[in-house]
């Protein structure tokens, strides 16, 4: 195991954080407090209560997750398509240093900066709204299942792309729009039958349900099918990456 | 020579046989490329453009997967083995390609992890002094020179302490003090045992500082030779005779010698094969005076590197 190669990898890319200290953290803090003051405490305020979780409380964990996925395919697919752009990435493709070495540096370090992200917006949601973490380990598990998943999905987003609008498509025109519809601000009993049906194709919907059962014992869907799925597409994830290093796509000629 | 090869042990450090590439737009890149590198020697290893240059470098280095043949660095295949072969090798790739936004010291401490070793902040320095960039080393590399850029990737693939040293056109773009500069250290490398593999535009690069020379084109190694031996054998002297009244033909009993007439018949050219008697030049002379032909002028010269590469492409094509 390169452990130093695995520490420089790690270290790199969060000094890389650090650096846009405003644009990495700051910024989605600020805008997930503004959802919190509008849909929590201003509009929130006048709506009632779902599975008698107050408004606010309720979408929590889904303005959580919306950050965590959206940062996690955005910092991972940044971290492995910058070097391919600028070139340097030849000094990692000529290390000596394995696929999952090179996940561990990648991954470990967008992972580690989206799990930060989560709980500094945990702690700002905190600020607005009152709740409690009826299972606090699971939270953190899904938390840290989730952010590793969807930062492996951003590395194969990171090789695949041929340019910085395809980093940015997935991220805006599916992650988001999928966010939004899998249930970050409603409950999908509230769905009219025929949509409901259709929100359960909707992967995201396993996610924010089992995150939110961690904050609140109480979810739209059964929190192991959650769980499974979470994990069906991390090993998703890592076989594609595993093929892509194995045939050298996009990486070795 | 003797003190070449007692300083130069013959096991090659790196050894390539029977390396083919094919691209998937079907181009042959390298075809049955067979080389074995010297530990501690320099290399360097001539070609036009698209000869096959940084294909063979990038197959060595990890970063071309070869069609087929093998490729062993201090014995360890680097496909099999890469972590070891690897470990061995640092490389100076064309294009300067840096980390714009990090400092210098940042840069090169990074490549040092990545090949595996902990970090040794005096080993860093030694490597920043000795390539002048101790001063710049909380510089942010968007801020440096291309040359110093030149350097910054120098000094990242030395920070490993590889045993071999790939350096991709290392002088290209670079001004002339520091081209010496470069020269220099890589004069220095070589003392401390580090064998290098170069690849270069300007054969006076390759003429000044390798102990063998190799040519590939279109993908085939078509000449491994010592640079002495290759100059001498290859080599030509020309002998340039000024003369006082122009010639109309080359006189008679010089006929049968390699003499060409230049200048609108005011010099005789006569080139000497070192594989000839090179008393040939004196009897030359002779005659001339014999004939009553008067000269004011006599010149010699010899071919350098880079009149035997092109003639050695040019004879292949």
């Amino acid at each position: 195991m390169n452990i130093h190669a695995i520490r420089a990898i790690y270290v790199f890319e969060l000094s890389r954080t650090w650096r846009t200290l405003f644009q990495s953290i700051a910024s989605p803090v600020l805008s997930t407090s503004l959802y919190f003051i509008v849909f929590g405490s201003a509009i929130g305020s006048r709506m009632e209560t779902i599975d008698g979780i107050s408004y606010g409380a309720f979408i929590v964990p889904g303005l959580i997750l919306l950050t965590v996925l959206s940062e996690s395919v955005s910092n991972a697919s940044f971290g492995i398509y910058l070097p391919r752009f600028t070139g340097t990435i030849y000094e990692v493709m000529s290390a000596p240093i394995s696929v999952a070495e090179i996940l561990c540096g990648y991954v470990g370090a967008a992972a580690t900066k989206s799990m930060i992200l989560g709980l500094i917006i945990l702690a700002t949601a905190r600020i607005f709204v009152p709740f409690e973490i009826v299972h606090p380990f699971w939270m953190i598990a899904f938390l840290v299942l989730i952010a590793v998943t969807f930062c492996l999905f951003g590395f194969v987003l990171g090789i695949w792309a041929d340019g910085f609008e395809k980093l940015q498509i997935v991220p805006l025109m599916i992650i988001t729009p999928l966010t939004f519809l899998g249930g970050t601000f409603y409950s999908i009993s509230m769905l009219p039958p025929f949509w409901q049906t259709v929100t359960l194709f909707n992967p995201i919907v396993y996610l924010v349900n089992g995150f939110r059962w961690a904050f609140y014992g109480v979810a739209d869907v059964n929190v192991g099918v959650s769980l499974g799925m979470t994990i069906i597409f991390m090993l998703t994830c890592i076989g594609v990456i595993w093929w892509m290093f194995r045939t050298g796509y996009r990486l070795r000629q | 020579m003797f003190r070449l090869l007692q300083v130069l042990p013959l096991s090659p450090i790196i050894s390539v046989s029977g390396l083919n590439k094919v691209y998937a737009s079907g181009l042959h890149a390298l075809k049955n490329v067979n080389l074995d590198i010297r530990r501690g020697e320099i290399f360097a290893l001539l070609g036009p453009n698209g000869a096959g240059k940084t294909t063979l470098i990038g197959t060595i280095c990890g970063l071309v997967r070869p069609s087929s043949g093998t490729v062993t660095a201090d014995g360890h295949d680097v496909v099999t083995d890469y972590r070891a072969a690897r470990a061995k090798i640092g490389l100076v790739p064309q294009e300067l390609s840096t980390d714009m936004f990090e400092t210098v010291w940042n840069t090169v401490s990074f490549s040092r992890g990545l090949f595996g070793k902990p970090a040794n902040p005096g080993h860093i320095e030694r490597v920043l002094r000795d390539l002048s960039l101790w001063d710049k080393k909380d510089t942010k590399i968007m801020a440096l020179s291309g040359g110093m850029k030149r350097r910054v990737l120098i000094a990242k693939a030395l920070s490993h302490e590889p045993q071999v040293l790939f350096l991709d056109e290392p002088t290209a773009g670079v001004d002339v003090e520091l081209r010496r500069d470069m020269w220099a250290m890589i004069g220095r490398l070589r003392e401390q045992g580090v064998t290098i593999i170069l690849t270069t535009h300007y054969i006076e690069e390759a003429e000044e500082m390798a102990d063998r020379i190799g040519v590939i084109r279109k993908g085939e190694i078509i000449l491994v030779e010592e640079k002495t031996t290759l100059m001498a054998k290859l080599g030509k002297s020309r002998l340039r005779v000024d003369l006082k009244e122009p010639l109309a033909k080359v006189p008679a009993d010089l006929v049968a010698w390699p003499i060409d007439i230049e200048d609108d018949g005011h010099a005789l050219v006569y080139t000497v094969d070192p594989e000839h008697d090179q008393a040939g030049v004196a009897e030359l002379l002779r005659r001339l005076v014999a004939s009553n032909i008067d000269f004011k002028g006599v010149e010699t010269s010899r071919s350098s590197l880079e009149d035997i590469f092109i003639d050695l492409v040019r004879e292949r094509a």
